[in-house]
């Protein structure tokens, strides 16, 4: 009795299985991501606009936390249950996914020409030969000011050197607001916000990154030096103790307007436009004299690239051609202020502040951060020295040249450019 | 003469032992003999390979490698200098007040004192850093109302104090732990020798170093070494406070932030679990040596008195 039931039972959920199996002709395409952060915007905005236009693909967004997702993905892969769809962290942790043969050769997808050669940089291979991911968004490093407190102590926003130092010392005398709001208690902020913030203008982006690279200029060259010399400049501006000064403190200084300028990436816009009460503006990093070129740190930070193993490859390459396409960049760009679209077509985006930012792409040029792209594979690893000696210089524990003397060193006891 | 009869093969022994040894073997002897293992390998196109002692030299020789490992090992002995000279005789003097008969509400206070002791490090270190806080702590506020404001300074921040301040706010959250074992000591002298240094007219200071103290020694003893093995496996409270690269300029890295970041990688670092495990294993022969030369030259020196 009981076992004609299960028999039935069993029939039944198989035919069931069945039809839905006939009925759902459509193919689900999995994407992983360590942006639980965004899942509402993949949710609400980006799956159904590509869903519209694309029936018959179903695209499902399943992200994992950032600190598990690099070892998740990996067991996700060797076990072959991985998404179709990899969203790429920038450089070499996606290069060695992609040497294992996890990440398809997209090199040919329609659409791959949106991208400049700088963008597609940190999802290519050291040759350039082959890429493995679409960029999707880059944040940009320039300073946020206090509008309103520019306005009352009749400063006008610097664009070189002298008039950035006059500007400060201007608010420093007035004594109301912190002239700079940057700790360096968490290391990272001296280096990301600091030196490469304001390096670019100094070793001339693209043009000192790949010198540095083949090994025709060294840290130990003016030019990078500079950077260093600047920051140590900055010590007088922060506020009192930011030797003991965290990320978020710096945040709320700025955001509570107590101080004036803050040295940023474009990816606070968000955080900042929802906590601050006063008109805000931005202006690229200051450059050393009148009329020189300037270069802003464009920094490539997120792409999407094809599982290798993918089931539906065909499905997922028209995802990513869509990724690639303007329109993907519309609506992704205007739904994270901050994070801005790669693509060569220029994205019409609705927040003010976002807008100051991307404008100067078109006035200055656009490179990455000079320590991600190979010079951080070895030991002494390039980064994260530059975060600690980047806090050594603003504290004044260490002169600019020594500084740099001691990134070189660790470089050459590892880093042999190809002559 | 006939021999003896054989005794039977006492199997209790065996059933009683088996489950401490199963799972203890488990849990503690594979995973270290697992990290033994995995320091005599290294990862060579993407296989491992054995190489010996390689990893070893390489801590050793390699500057980019030995000069951090010798700065952690002397910020951890530092850190545990800290701990001997103020947590543990500070124990000692709570135990010994609170154990006096005196004291009104000794209840309350073991308790207030114990409790830090059992928060989690992530709570401690933040709530520290908070209290600490140039900007919003309320430590700057404090020393201003008694006239000591211009002696704050960024501590965490500063190279020069940043692990001092550290060592002070671990012991702050440890010190009931040797404050409970003395407390428990001390309690556990008879009362008749108390009254024998009584009639001899032993009393207040004297009788606390001539009878109470010796007779608690091997606590302390176990105290000393507790701290030792618990301060050289530290790793909490220094990655909540400043982080995994240990900041200012790696004035507050110990070991067990450098083992952190050579086994799991830290940013653009990627993990290199076998020099890792040379780390750990490096950490492993420090404490068993610390624990070694306790066992066979103090603890067989400490007199133990029966009751």
């Amino acid at each position: 009795m009981t076992n004609r039931l299960l028999t039935a039972l069993l029939l039944g959920t198989s035919i069931l299985g069945s039809a839905g199996m006939a009925y759902g002709q459509d193919v689900t395409l999995n994407i992983e991501s360590w942006r639980g952060d965004d899942l509402a915007i993949w949710k609400d905005k980006l799956i159904p606009a590509f869903e519209a236009k694309n029936p018959g693909i179903k695209v499902v967004f399943a992200p994992s936390a950032p600190t598990e997702y690099d070892a998740a993905l990996g067991a996700k892969l060797a076990a072959g249950s991985a998404g179709d769809l990899i969203t790429c962290r920038p450089f070499d942790k996606s290069l060695e996914l992609f040497k294992k043969g996890n990440l398809a050769d997209i090199s040919m997808l329609p659409g791959m020409e949106n991208f400049s050669d700088v963008a597609k940089a940190a999802w290519q291979t050291d040759d350039g030969k082959a890429s493995f991911c679409v960029p999707m968004a880059s944040v940009i490093h320039g300073f946020i000011y206090n509008k309103d407190a520019f306005d009352q102590l009749g400063i006008k926003v610097p664009t070189t050197n002298e008039e950035f130092y006059a500007a400060l010392d201007k608010i420093k005398a007035d004594g109301t607001y912190i002239p700079m709001a940057m700790g360096t208690k968490d290391l990272w902020e001296a280096a990301t916000m600091g030196y490469q913030n304001i390096g670019p203008n100094y070793w001339k982006g693209e043009e000192g990154r790949l010198a540095l690279i083949k090994g025709e200029q060294k840290l130990t060259d003016p030019q990078w030096v500079e950077p260093f010399a600047e920051l140590a400049k900055w010590k007088p501006y922060l506020g009192d103790g930011f030797e003991a000064q965290t990320y978020p403190d710096s945040q709320n200084l700025f955001t509570l307007g107590r101080a004036a300028i803050y040295p940023a990436g474009s990816w606070e816009i968000g955080l900042f436009n929802t906590q601050a009460q006063f008109k805000m503006g931005a202006f690229p990093p200051p450059v050393p004299k009148a009329g020189d070129t300037c270069y802003i740190s464009d920094h490539t930070d997120i792409g999407m690239g094809l599982n290798a193993a993918s089931k539906n490859a065909d499905a997922a390459k028209t995802f990513l051609t869509w990724v690639a396409s303007p329109d993907f960049a519309t609506i992704y760009a205007n739904a994270l202020p901050g994070f801005f679209s790669l693509n060569n077509t220029p994205v019409k985006m609705e927040d003010p502040l976002a807008q100051e930012f991307v404008a100067w792409r078109d006035k200055c040029k656009s490179t990455i951060r000079s320590t991600y792209q190979i010079l951080s594979r070895g030991t002494p690893n390039l980064e994260n020295e530059t975060w600690v000696e980047s806090a050594n210089v603003i504290n004044g524990t260490v002169t600019p040249e020594a500084a740099a003397k001691k990134l070189q060193d660790g470089l050459d006891s590892w880093y042999k450019p190809a002559k | 003469m006939a021999a003896a009869p054989k005794r039977p093969f006492r199997w209790h022994i065996v059933v009683f032992l088996a489950p401490a040894v199963l799972v203890y073997t488990a849990i503690m002897i594979l995973p270290l003999a697992g990290t033994l293992q995995l320091s005599l390998f290294r990862n060579i196109d993407q296989a491992q390979v054995f190489v010996g002692f390689e990893n070893f030299r390489r801590l050793f020789g390699d500057p980019n490698w030995s000069v951090n490992f010798w700065n952690a090992l002397r910020n951890n002995v530092w850190f545990f200098i800290i701990h001997m000279i103020v947590q543990n005789p500070i124990g000692v003097l709570l135990a010994a007040l609170l154990s006096s008969p005196r004291l009104r509400f000794s209840a309350f206070y073991r308790t207030a004192i114990f409790v830090p002791t059992i928060l989690s490090f992530v709570i401690v270190g933040f709530a520290w850093k908070l209290i600490l806080s140039p900007l919003w702590g309320v430590a700057p506020n404090l020393m201003d109302l008694v006239g000591l404001k211009s002696l704050f300074t960024p501590w965490l921040g500063k190279e020069e104090y940043a692990l001092t301040t550290l060592s002070l706010i671990s012991v702050w959250q440890f010190v009931g732990i040797p404050m409970m074992l003395i407390y428990a000591a001390l309690l556990s002298i008879p009362e008749e020798v108390i009254e024998a240094a009584e009639c001899d007219g032993i009393t207040g200071m004297s009788q606390f170093w001539k009878i109470k103290l010796p007779l608690i020694l091997p606590s302390i003893g176990i105290i000393s070494i507790l701290t030792f093995v618990g301060n050289f496996n530290a790793f909490d409270l220094i990655y909540t406070a400043q982080g995994a690269l240990a900041g200012p300029n790696y004035s507050t890295d110990i070991l067990g932030t450098f083992l952190y970041r050579a086994f799991f990688g830290f940013q653009l670092q990627v993990g290199d679990p076998n020099m890792g495990a040379a780390i750990a294993t490096m950490m492993f022969l420090i404490i068993l040596g610390g624990v070694c030369v306790y066992l066979f030259l103090v603890q067989t020196r400490l007199r133990r008195y029966q009751f």
